[in-house]
């Protein structure tokens, strides 16, 4: 495929953003996006790759990512919402009962 | 029967074991002592039968050696559990099982009542298991074994009334001053292994392998050094200078003990020591000219502290260092026979004097006790007149006393005749021969003198203290009495069996008896002996004579001062206050070693304290852990609880190592 | 004329992708995730994958998103215009920028395998796409498959219990 080359540069820069977003906001749910912003660069390349050699063991893996993707959101989802009802905040700065 | 010798110390050690693990349930006292005493009578009936035995055989085929089991063999070091038997070990044997049993006996009766009665027959028993050791080993280790052994049970022994701060300190001292002793011991044993080995291939520490090879030893040289470490050992043992000063407070112990092990056997062992290696000592002309001047120096400068101490016990215990002396004396000119003739004597009429105290300490604390007084039981100064109320005690003692000062027809006469005649005519030591003899002559008389001393102020005169306590004294039990009278007479008729052959009456059939054993040791002498032995008989006699007038001398000279309680000692005290002080005080020789070597040790041992194990270890130990301790201090902040440090921890690791794979 | 629909696509992801990071408002944030993720399906269909395309936007954007709008709008955050909403942002910036930087190293530098797999464009559009991934879902990759079930269940049971007030 002559175009491998595009596809992979894309979704390295999608990848890079999503960690610029997971380092720089405080905010849990805008970190979340930002994790499934990278899941999803990382599908790019898998289908990309799975493209050019022909296979389809990419695209399975893809379908897997997805489906952790989805149940990691659904508990991640539910423990923010739990650490809401106790402290009325979702800035990660706030989780800092372990602080030393 | 030779096959059974190892039953010989093996009966003791079973002594040991029941009294020692039982004998605190067994609280029958005489069920106690039964075992004990028959453990040793045990060992002493397989002795006479061995010593039978041997004496039908031709002198020739008097040697026999037992291997129990084959114990280390490693490398070039073979030693077995094997025991030697000759005509020496026989000696040694006899004495000490038949000496041992009755001390067993009397320590029936002396120890009754005592608290922990089981644990000084089984101490006894151990004793005598390792001293059976020691003279019956074939190689050095059985014996190194057995060394070690006694000095262990001596310590046990004397700190017996371990609730005496006394008697805990003397135990201490004894052994400590073995130690060093055991110390020349071993250096002697390897540097005399090492040579033979190294430069001829001989690898043993066996006897009779050595003694095989002896002829490849050189004069001298090495020898001298090795024969040199191995009278260290012997000082220390048999408490010679310097090593003596453990001797007179070992009195602490019990009487039995101080019979037994410092009086007829444990002492002994330096002698027998020098007697086995005789083919070996003979080789270093300059150690036995030492060892003969320190046995010479002992028995006078010990006879000098012995006039003057009023403990019953301590004269003895110096009268003790004091005859050994004259033994080491004989050995050093090499006359071997004579000093293990003089041990055998010596063993008799020692124990006999011990055992004789023993009854009459018992009976003044009895005596004492029963008055509500609290005087010492020990001291001479309390007693006197006691011949009427004790006199098989009495009797027994004065004829063994009779035997030390050396008059004619009691055995210490015949042996330490021949010491002295051999110190004057042997053919080693050229002029120094004379002053031996003169030590040895004037060492006699002291023993002479503070011997009867002893008796006079004992047993004849009045009682010093109230008549009410005099009452009370009376004659001890059989148990006590019948082994004073065996030892009594043996210390009598003992002698005989070794009559010089110039008196012309009887075969030395003593010397005889040990010539095979020490013949070798006469041919290695015969090689550098000088101007012959004055062999004329009337200088034999004029010497014998002269010993004999010696004697007489220092026995009128204590007749005359303390016979009647006359006030001639006070006199003479106050006529000399500074040498009385000097020798009463024994020549201040224990203040000399606190200086020397008590106090720097103590000193070290307190800079080790205090300096090296709090500083030093506990400063590495706690050194560790507050390094641990710091360095968690610092990574406890890498675990921070919050999420954007882990994110940015893990970001950052992935970029360096990516960067590190992608620009290689 | 493929190659300009692929820039301009990218370009529409890479600025949505900029604005997840950048916006102030979550809800503007996920709504640019949206777009994000239809662009990748888009992808997927350049790339001859349409049913992971379909399950793209079904999944991620009709489900996953879904799920974020809701739990947003019931925790009723109000974007709290004083506080800062980022720390530490140009050296978030250098990161990003390195990790792209030894991304592209790589893959300029590296060789990849020659594309001589079973599967040419012309089979899987003859074939269809959806039968070759169901045939090879359950038949080389079934224990996983089964094991992503268990998965969502105990998915589903975490969320359950986190989010009660009593349990």
């Amino acid at each position: 495929m002559e175009n491998l080359n595009g596809y992979l540069i894309i979704s390295a820069i999608l990848f890079s953003i999503g960690t610029v977003g997971v380092l720089t906001r405080k905010n849990a749910i805008v970190i979340f996006m930002c994790v499934e912003l990278m899941l999803n660069a990382v599908n790019l390349t898998f289908v990309a790759l799975s493209r050019h050699l022909g296979n389809l063991d990419g695209q399975v893996f893809v379908f897997f990512v997805m489906t952790v993707a989805a149940a990691e959101a659904a508990v991640g989802l539910a423990l923010m919402i739990a650490f809401y009802n106790n402290k009325e905040s979702i800035d990660v700065d706030d989780i800092n009962l372990m602080k030393w | 029967m030779f096959d059974y010798v190892w039953l010989i110390p093996f009966f003791p050690l079973v002594g040991f074991l029941i009294n020692g693990l039982f004998g605190k349930k067994i609280k029958n006292e005489a069920v106690i002592g039964a075992i004990g005493t028959l453990a040793i009578f045990s060992s002493f009936i397989v002795s006479c039968l061995i010593l039978v035995e041997m004496v039908g055989l031709s002198p020739e085929k008097r040697i026999f050696e037992k291997v129990v089991f084959p114990w280390i063999h490693s490398g070039n070091l073979k030693a077995d559990m094997a025991f030697l038997l000759d005509p020496l070990s026989c000696v040694m044997i006899m004495v000490v099982t038949g000496v041992g049993s009755l001390i067993h006996l009397y320590s029936i009766g002396y120890m009754h009542g005592e608290e922990g009665f089981y644990r000084f027959f089984s101490y006894l028993n151990l004793f005598c298991m390792s001293m059976l050791l020691l003279v019956l080993g074939s190689n050095m280790l059985v014996m190194f074994i057995g060394w070690e052994g006694v000095g262990l049970c001596s310590y046990l022994l004397i700190g017996y009334y371990f609730h005496k701060k006394s008697a805990g300190d003397a135990a201490k001292k004894a052994f400590v001053m073995n130690r060093v002793g055991d110390f020349g011991f071993l250096l002697g044993l390897f540097i005399l292994y090492w040579w033979l080995g190294s430069n001829h291939n001989i690898w043993t520490i066996n006897f009779m392998e050595i003694k095989e090879a002896s002829h490849l030893l050189p004069y001298g040289g090495v020898v001298t050094v090795a024969t040199l470490c191995f009278f260290v050992g012997a000082t220390g043992k048999s408490a010679q200078i310097p090593l003596f000063t453990w001797l007179p407070d070992a009195m602490e112990g019990p009487t039995p003990v101080s019979a037994l092990i410092h009086a007829a056997t444990m002492v002994t062992a330096g002698i027998y020591m020098i007697a086995r290696m005789s083919f070996v000592f003979i080789k270093a002309p300059e150690t036995m000219l030492i060892v003969a001047v320190v046995g010479a120096a002992t028995a006078i400068f010990a006879a000098t502290i012995g006039t003057a101490q009023n403990d019953i016990k301590r004269v003895l215990a110096y009268s003790t260092v004091s005859q050994l002396g004259f033994m080491f004396l004989a050995m050093g000119v090499g006359a071997f026979s004579a000093g293990i003739f003089h041990l055998m004597t010596h063993a008799f009429f020692k124990a006999c004097l011990f055992l004789g105290s023993g009854s009459v300490i018992h009976a003044m604390h009895y005596a004492l006790h029963h008055e509500h007084l609290h005087d010492d039981a020990q001291d001479m100064r309390n007693m006197g007149g006691l011949r009427k109320a004790m006199p098989i005690t009495f009797i027994t003692f004065f004829v063994s006393t009779i035997a030390i000062a050396g008059i004619p027809g009691f055995s210490g006469f015949f042996s330490k005749d021949e010491i002295l005649w051999q110190a004057f005519a042997n053919p080693y030591h050229g002029s120094v021969n004379y002053i031996l003899w003169g030590t040895g002559a004037v060492a006699a008389c002291f023993t002479a003198f503070y011997m009867f001393r002893l008796v006079f102020m004992t047993f004849f005169g009045d009682f010093r203290l109230n008549a009410k306590v005099k009452e009370h004294l009376h004659e001890s039990p059989l148990v006590i009495t019948i082994p004073l009278m065996v030892l009594g007479f043996l210390a009598v008729v003992g002698g005989y069996i070794g009559m010089p052959k110039v008196m012309g009456m009887l075969p030395n059939y003593f010397e005889h008896w040990l010539d095979p054993v020490f013949e070798l040791a006469n041919e290695y002498g015969a090689t550098y002996a000088h101007s012959g032995a004055h062999n004329s008989h009337a200088l034999e006699w004029g010497l014998m004579g002269g010993s004999v007038v010696i004697a007489l001398i220092g026995i009128g000279i204590a007749a005359s001062m303390y016979l009647k309680n006359t006030g001639a000692p006070a006199k003479f005290v106050a006529a000399f206050p500074t040498l009385h002080r000097a020798v009463y005080n024994k020549w201040y020789i224990d203040e000399l070693y606190d200086y020397l070597f008590v106090n720097p040790c103590k000193a070290f041992g307190q800079f080790l304290w205090k300096g090296f194990d709090v500083l030093v270890v506990d400063g590495v130990v706690n050194g560790v852990a507050s390094v641990v301790m710091g360095f968690s201090g610092i990574f406890r902040y890498m675990q921070s609880g919050l999420i954007h440090n882990y994110a940015w921890s893990m970001a950052f690791g992935v970029v360096v190592m990516l960067g590190y794979y992608v620009f290689k | 004329m493929e190659t300009l629909f692929f820039v301009i696509v990218s370009l529409v992801a890479i600025v949505s992708a900029i604005l997840v990071v950048t916006c102030r408002n979550p809800i503007n944030s996920a709504l640019s995730l949206i777009l994000t993720f239809f662009c990748l399906a888009t992808y997927y269909v350049m790339l001859d994958a349409p049913f992971m395309a379909a399950v793209q936007v079904m999944i991620y954007a009709g489900a996953i998103m879904v799920l974020i709008v809701f739990t947003i709008m019931l925790l009723n955050i109000r974007v709290n215009a004083s506080k800062s909403q980022t720390h530490k942002v140009l050296l978030g910036l250098l990161i990003g920028f390195f990790t792209l930087l030894n991304t592209a190293v790589i893959v300029f530098k590296s060789r990849v395998a020659l594309p001589n797999g079973p599967l040419t464009g012309d089979i899987i559009k003859q074939q269809g796409h959806t039968e070759l991934i169901g045939r090879e879902l359950f038949t080389t990759f079934l224990l996983p498959f089964e094991i992503t079930s268990i998965l969502l269940l105990v998915a589903i049971i975490g969320a359950v219990i986190l989010a009660k007030k009593k349990i």
